[in-house]
């Protein structure tokens, strides 16, 4: 770590203080969400209806334009050559049959490619998108095995990718940091996560282990991983002029265009970044070298540039999960109480990453316990940078944690859900805080009656039919209350009664653009037709970012403050002819096309009226939400209980999920289609985190040995069962709707709750994943 | 892709005359060759089309059943006589890639379908003798969990991916090829190589040679046959270990077997020890599990692939099990 | 030489390295077929030529000639959208929407495989002239469609909706 970037953790760590300071002395009524969102309460409106999502039509027919669907006047193709040593310097690039080669209209290496800054990487400033902040084809030096060398661009792909093929590199190796061993030999340092260190020490964990009456220790082990977004990582970029414009799958797009303006040396405003449908991003579709090189080959050579990733070229250059190696020991009393809790181990990061993998995170608030270590030890290697990948920590973290507390329960001979419930906690353990929604138990209670868990036999290896032992395992999902500062929305009234909000958010699939149309809807007290969203652009107000299971929130509170402005307006137009005359904002609400008195409907008048009365066509309010203070003073969470039955065959070890259910307490559910869709999406996610899925690193040169959606294996149709959603759609008074994030936290818990199953069909406990046949069957 | 030309042949003589006027290689579904030249570790200057020759599937006088090269591998699957007489096969099939694969791979494509060695893959920077003999193999010290347990040599690793290959290998089929000095057969066991210190050269084929049909020959004991692939995802993945199997059982006793196994060879693995010890055995549990024992007793594992010697002896055990019990 | 394309008789691309999943996003701007691997190994690109589903990334557009080709723009007519594609929208089969144009052109090339008495890795007696169609069925036939965002039970329920008695 640079001199500078330990000045900018520290400024981090000193501005999480200041916050936190402020609101020791803060009382309640300041807190956002200390006066419980009006909608929570609403009972007739669009939310939490089962509205189909607003973009289905287009996305069915094929319709939906995706970043390399753009096409532009005079367009060339790229194509990229990725170096084959993981560390050492380009000794020679000989291009001459690549340019010499039909078609090609550049070639583009570190020697003739236009200066240019590094990316800004991600979290070290505000609108920082860069997934690391090495230079981007500036000198000779190699990073990685997989960086890109060269950039041909041709008339068409065909040309590019035949051009590409033509480039001969000699390369200068140097010794490599590419073993996992050998980099935790040369040391390792602490982690640190958001400005905070990877550790936190409570009690004496090691002095409450050693005397505990029952114990559990164990190393939990998860390789790579990447996100495989079907979409592959695209762009179509032309300059106008100064002006540069990025057709980009992101899910940062005004984070985006503030770092390209950067590394181009523009302003911010110079940079437009258009993102209307991502096709899946999971955390890996930030800024990376690709949209940087298209942008300076669009520039050498003048022509619009699409670049869009072969599926091999994605794992080169885009991060994706780095793995672990956990352990997690527990000391509990005869009763299951836990006395001591640790959870440590080493993940390996790039020198230049944006984060180590938090696997502790999770851990921080999952169980009352007086004695706690957790620390999460990082060393580098020469690698590609790794990312933020659906549930970054969680996914991972809560695979050792809970199946460690299955090891438990078994060991004291105490149910598992029991053994969870005992451990409940009343407040944040670490931050000491109280949860601001936590109904966990609940959850448990009525996902094990609906899951039929009275009909599992503890003990393992019970249960067969034919070839197959069956088995039953649960376990906990949990996942962080996000709202990032920086969001803002601007809501567009006309007089004809319809509403325009805009905000600079994402359409990955989560149902945005349909929730937010169903929230903005029921504020204004609109029909679901009378509203329109617009979001995917960096023009448009905001910088939100699609991570962090964040967006709804921080659009809904956006919104929400735009809403208040025009309400305020509003009732200054109306003035004194108005039935509305007199009242204040907080007295009426949006219903029926206008605004009424809160209890006294008959006060009412429409927008229309309003603003024809005022000679208004529109009305347009902003709105900027007050700074996340709610997440320094409730521990804020997602939720979940977790329930697996899996099918492992005797004979040949195959592991099949034959069952599956997820039973959330995640505050309101807004839509219970798509967020019944985002549960599922994470808990098959989790199925291949726990069967199938693995990046495999080869060690002898740091390079990716399974670029390929053939090798590495996510799951298809027929490991998918038919998995069963259910939630207690209990609103949290301290967030906007009411809701808590769903589209991460389906990943979480998943992993263990299959091991689990494993563990009781079997009675194999297995800790490294994936689970492959061949570790069941010995 | 490297440019190159393209030429549709109506049928053979038209095939081979067009590669006479030069090296090219044949187009069937184009599953992986085309997959291949888009990694350019196929370079064909000329490409001839060769879909439109003979995709007949038809039986033999004496009651066996010849598939043109260019019959596409649903076709197969789903051909009442296959599944009536040769029923592992149609299992096999339908066991390998996905639908959309099998409505376009043909049956002379699928016989040559190359290796999925990632390393065979990684044309930039892996060193693989199969690619460039000599060059050494990255993946006898590397990842090497799908890769062979029997034949294999200190050149390649290498495992043959095909399904299909694996059921004509225990059917006794027979390859039918076409060059321009004329026409012969080879024995679908005898077709591919081993990989020797010659790991690029994987088939007995002589150059510019056709393969134009494969003749499965009368085999009433198929009637009682079957297929089974054990793989990491429930479906569209390539076999760890893969068993194709028939017998015949009289009183009790084993009259006649075929066992052919997939994924653990540079080839399809014809079991002939285990067939030749398992011939007037009593078809019992114990008599299986030895048969599978003597079958993979020179199996030579790697470092990630260990678990296949016992993952296929349990595999043809299980299969002559319930078959076994079928006939009984 | 010409293939027709939705019912549109187009020329072929001089060029024979052109694929026909670039030939219909490229040449022909239906970009509904999606690039999701380039390589096979994902069925984003299916398309149906002849009414059998096939990738279009592994399928030179050379091999096309006198082929029918149907594409994703070409299931719904005058704005009127095809039944599957209706259910996949009310059945929430899909999130991103990346991978759906390929699972519902995959799906009604299974529709006539299954109408057909193709066999699947399922089938229990291969002699069986129909197939049984039920949801695991459906899933092992459907196993050549990737989704990522995980929708396929959203996606089984809306074949099952549509095809459960079209396919018996």
């Amino acid at each position: 770590m640079s001199m500078f970037e330990k000045a900018r953790e520290t400024a981090q760590g000193v501005m999480q203080t200041v916050m936190k300071k402020a609101v020791e002395v803060a009382p309640d009524s300041w807190m956002p969400g200390g006066v419980p969102d009006p909608l929570i309460a609403a009972k007739h409106g669009h939310i939490g209806r089962p509205v189909s999502r607003i973009d289905g039509p287009l996305k069915a027919k094929g319709a939906a334009r995706f970043a390399a669907e753009f096409r532009l006047d005079g367009m060339v193709y790229a194509a990229l050559s990725y170096s084959t040593i993981a560390k050492g310097r380009i000794a020679d690039i000989n291009i001459a049959a690549a340019q010499a080669a039909p078609g090609v209209v550049l070639v583009m290496t570190h020697c003739n490619a236009p200066r240019l800054n590094p990316p800004p990487k991600f979290l070290s400033q505000n609108k920082a998108a860069g997934g690391d902040d090495l230079p981007v084809m500036q000198d000779e030096r190699i990073h990685w095995n997989g960086q890109p060398v060269a950039l041909v661009l041709a008339e068409t792909q065909e040309e590019a990718d035949h051009a590409i093929s033509l480039i001969e590199v000699a390369y200068a190796a140097e010794p490599a940091a590419t073993s996992l061993s050998e980099a935790i030999g040369k040391g390792t340092e602490t982690g640190s996560f958001m400005g905070e260190p990877l550790h936190n020490e409570i009690g004496n964990a090691d002095k409450a282990f050693a005397d505990a009456a029952f114990t559990v220790d164990s190393v939990y082990r998860s390789p790579r991983h990447n996100h495989n977004a079907m979409e592959p990582h695209a762009a179509t970029i032309v300059w106008e002029g100064d002006r540069l414009i990025i057709h980009d799958a992101t899910q940062a797009v005004a984070h985006t265009a503030w770092s390209m303006a950067q590394i181009f040396d523009l302003d911010e405003t110079d940079v437009h970044v258009t993102s209307p449908y991502v096709g899946g991003g999971f955390g890996g579709k930030t800024l990376w070298q690709h949209q940087i090189l298209a942008a300076a080959a669009a520039r050498l050579s003048g022509r619009p540039v699409r670049i869009a990733l072969s599926r091999e070229g994605v794992y080169r250059i885009i991060g994706g999960r780095s793995e672990t190696e956990q352990r997690v020991a527990l000391g509990s009393d005869r009763y299951g109480k836990l006395t001591a809790l640790i959870h440590s181990g080493i993940t390996p990061k790039s020198p230049n990453s944006a984060l180590p993998e938090p696997f502790i995170v999770p851990t921080r608030s999952a169980y009352a316990v007086d004695n706690m270590t957790l620390d999460v030890q990082v060393c580098t290697l020469d690698m590609m940078a790794n990312t933020f990948m659906r549930a970054p920590g969680e996914a991972v973290g809560t695979f050792a944690l809970e199946s460690a507390m299955d090891e438990l329960a078994e060991k004291l001979g105490i149910d598992p859900i029991e053994l969870r419930a005992r451990n409940e906690p009343d407040k944040d353990p670490v931050g000491g805080v109280p949860f601001s929604s936590r109904n966990i138990v609940e959850a448990y209670r009525s996902g094990a009656e609906r899951f039929g868990w009275d009909m599992r036999n503890a003990a393992p290896g019970s249960r067969r039919e034919g070839e197959w032992l069956i088995g039953m395992g649960c376990a906990t999902a949990t996942y962080p209350y996000y709202r990032m500062p920086g969001a803002a929305a601007r809501i567009t009234l006309s007089d004809n009664g319809r509403a325009t909000v805009d905000f600079a958010a994402h359409e990955m699939g989560m149902g945005t653009s349909t929730v937010q149309t169903q929230v903005t809807a029921d504020r204004l007290g609109l029909p679901l037709d009378k509203v329109t969203v617009r979001y995917g652009d960096s023009t448009l107000p905001g910088v939100i970012l699609a991570g962090g299971s964040q967006q709804t929130a921080a659009i809904g509170m956006a919104v929400m403050s735009a809403y208040n402005g025009l309400v305020g307006e509003l009732l200054k137009l109306a003035g004194n002819d108005s039935p509305l005359a007199g009242l204040k904002p907080d007295e009426v609400v949006g219903i029926n096309g206008g605004l009424a008195h809160r209890n006294k409907p008959e006060r009412f008048e429409n927008y229309a009226s309003i603003l024809t009365r005022a000679n208004r066509h529109e009305l347009v309010a902003d709105g900027t939400p007050p700074m996340p203070f709610e997440l320094q003073h409730w521990s804020m969470h997602s939720y979940g209980a977790m329930f697996c039955e899996i099918r492992v065959n005797a004979i040949t070890g195959e592991p099949r999920v034959s069952r599956f259910l997820g039973s959330f307490d995640c505050g309101k559910i807004l839509n219970p289609k798509t967020a019944a869709s985002q549960f599922r999406g994470g808990i098959i996610m989790g199925i291949g985190l726990a069967l199938t899925e693995e990046t495999q690193f080869d060690e002898r040169n740091g390079r990716i040995v399974n670029p390929s959606l053939a090798d590495y294996h996510i799951p298809v149709h027929l490991d998918v069962p038919e998995i069963e959603i259910m939630w207690t759609d209990i609103p949290d008074p301290h967030t906007p709707m009411g809701a808590h994030g769903v589209g991460e936290i389906g990943i979480t818990g998943t992993g263990a709750a299959i091991a689990n199953a494993v563990y009781n069909a079997t009675g194999k406990r297995v800790r490294d994943l994936p689970i492959t046949l061949d570790k069941l069957f010995r | 892709m490297i440019p190159f030309s393209y030429a549709r042949a109506n049928d053979a003589a038209a095939a081979l005359q067009f590669f006479a006027n030069g090296a090219a290689k044949y187009l069937g579904g184009g599953t992986n060759l085309v997959d291949l030249m888009r990694e350019t570790i196929e370079r064909p200057a000329r490409l001839i089309d060769v879909t439109s020759l003979s995709d007949s599937i038809e039986e033999t006088a004496d009651g066996g059943i010849v598939i043109g090269g260019a019959a596409r591998n649903t076709a197969i699957a789903e051909h009442r006589l296959i599944r009536t007489r040769f029923p592992l096969l149609s299992r096999a099939i339908v066991a390998g890639a996905s639908p959309q694969i099998r409505n376009m791979a043909t049956t002379a494509g699928n016989v040559l379908q190359r290796t999925r060695c990632a390393y065979f893959y990684d044309n930039d920077a892996a060193r693989c003798n199969k690619r460039e003999p000599g060059q050494g193999c990255d993946a006898i010290e590397g990842f090497n969990r799908y890769h062979a347990i029997l034949g294999a040599s200190s050149a390649c690793i290498a495992t043959h991916p095909s399904d299909m290959c694996v059921a004509l290998a225990a059917l006794d089929a027979v390859v039918y090829l076409q060059g321009t000095e004329g026409k012969r057969t080879v024995p679908l066991s005898d077709f591919h190589r081993l990989p020797g210190d010659r790991p690029d050269i994987e088939t007995v084929m002589r150059p510019g040679e056709l393969i134009t049909a494969v003749e499965l020959p009368p085999k009433p004991m198929a009637v009682n046959s079957t297929y089974r692939k054990v793989r990491d995802r429930a479906s569209y993945a390539f076999a760890l270990v893969s068993v194709a199997a028939a017998i015949k059982i009289e009183a009790g006793v084993v009259g006649d077997v075929r066992i052919a196994l997939g994924g653990v060879a540079h080839k399809p693995w014809r079991a002939m020890k285990a067939e030749a010890a398992l011939r007037g055995q009593p078809a019992t549990d114990v008599s299986f599990r030895a048969a599978a024992e003597l079958e993979l007793a020179d199996a030579k594992a790697q470092a990630h692939n260990a678990f296949k010697v016992e993952l296929a002896k349990r595999t043809i055990a299980a299969v002559l099990t319930d078959l076994s019990g079928d006939a009984a | 030489m010409t293939m027709t394309v939705n019912g549109n008789t187009v020329s072929i691309p001089n060029d024979p390295r052109v694929s026909l999943l670039d030939f219909l996003r490229e040449h022909l701007h239906l970009s509904g077929t999606k690039k999701g691997c380039n390589q096979g190994a994902c069925g984003a690109c299916t398309v149906l030529v002849d009414g059998q589903r096939v990738l279009s990334c592994l399928t030179l557009a050379v091999q096309c000639s006198e082929r029918d080709i149907t594409t994703i723009e070409g299931l719904s007519s005058d704005g009127v959208l095809h039944p599957l594609q209706q259910a996949f929208i009310e059945h929430d089969g899909f999130q991103c929407g990346y991978c759906t144009p390929g699972q519902i052109c995959s799906a009604i090339g299974m529709l006539e495989e299954m109408r057909r008495g193709v066999p699947s890795q399922l089938t229990g007696d291969l002699c069986a002239e129909v197939v049984a169609f039920d949801r695991d069925e459906v899933r092992e036939r459907m196993s050549g469609n990737l989704c990522r965002c995980g929708a396929h039970n959203g996606i089984v329920d809306a074949i099952e909706d549509v095809f459960r008695e079209a396919a018996e």
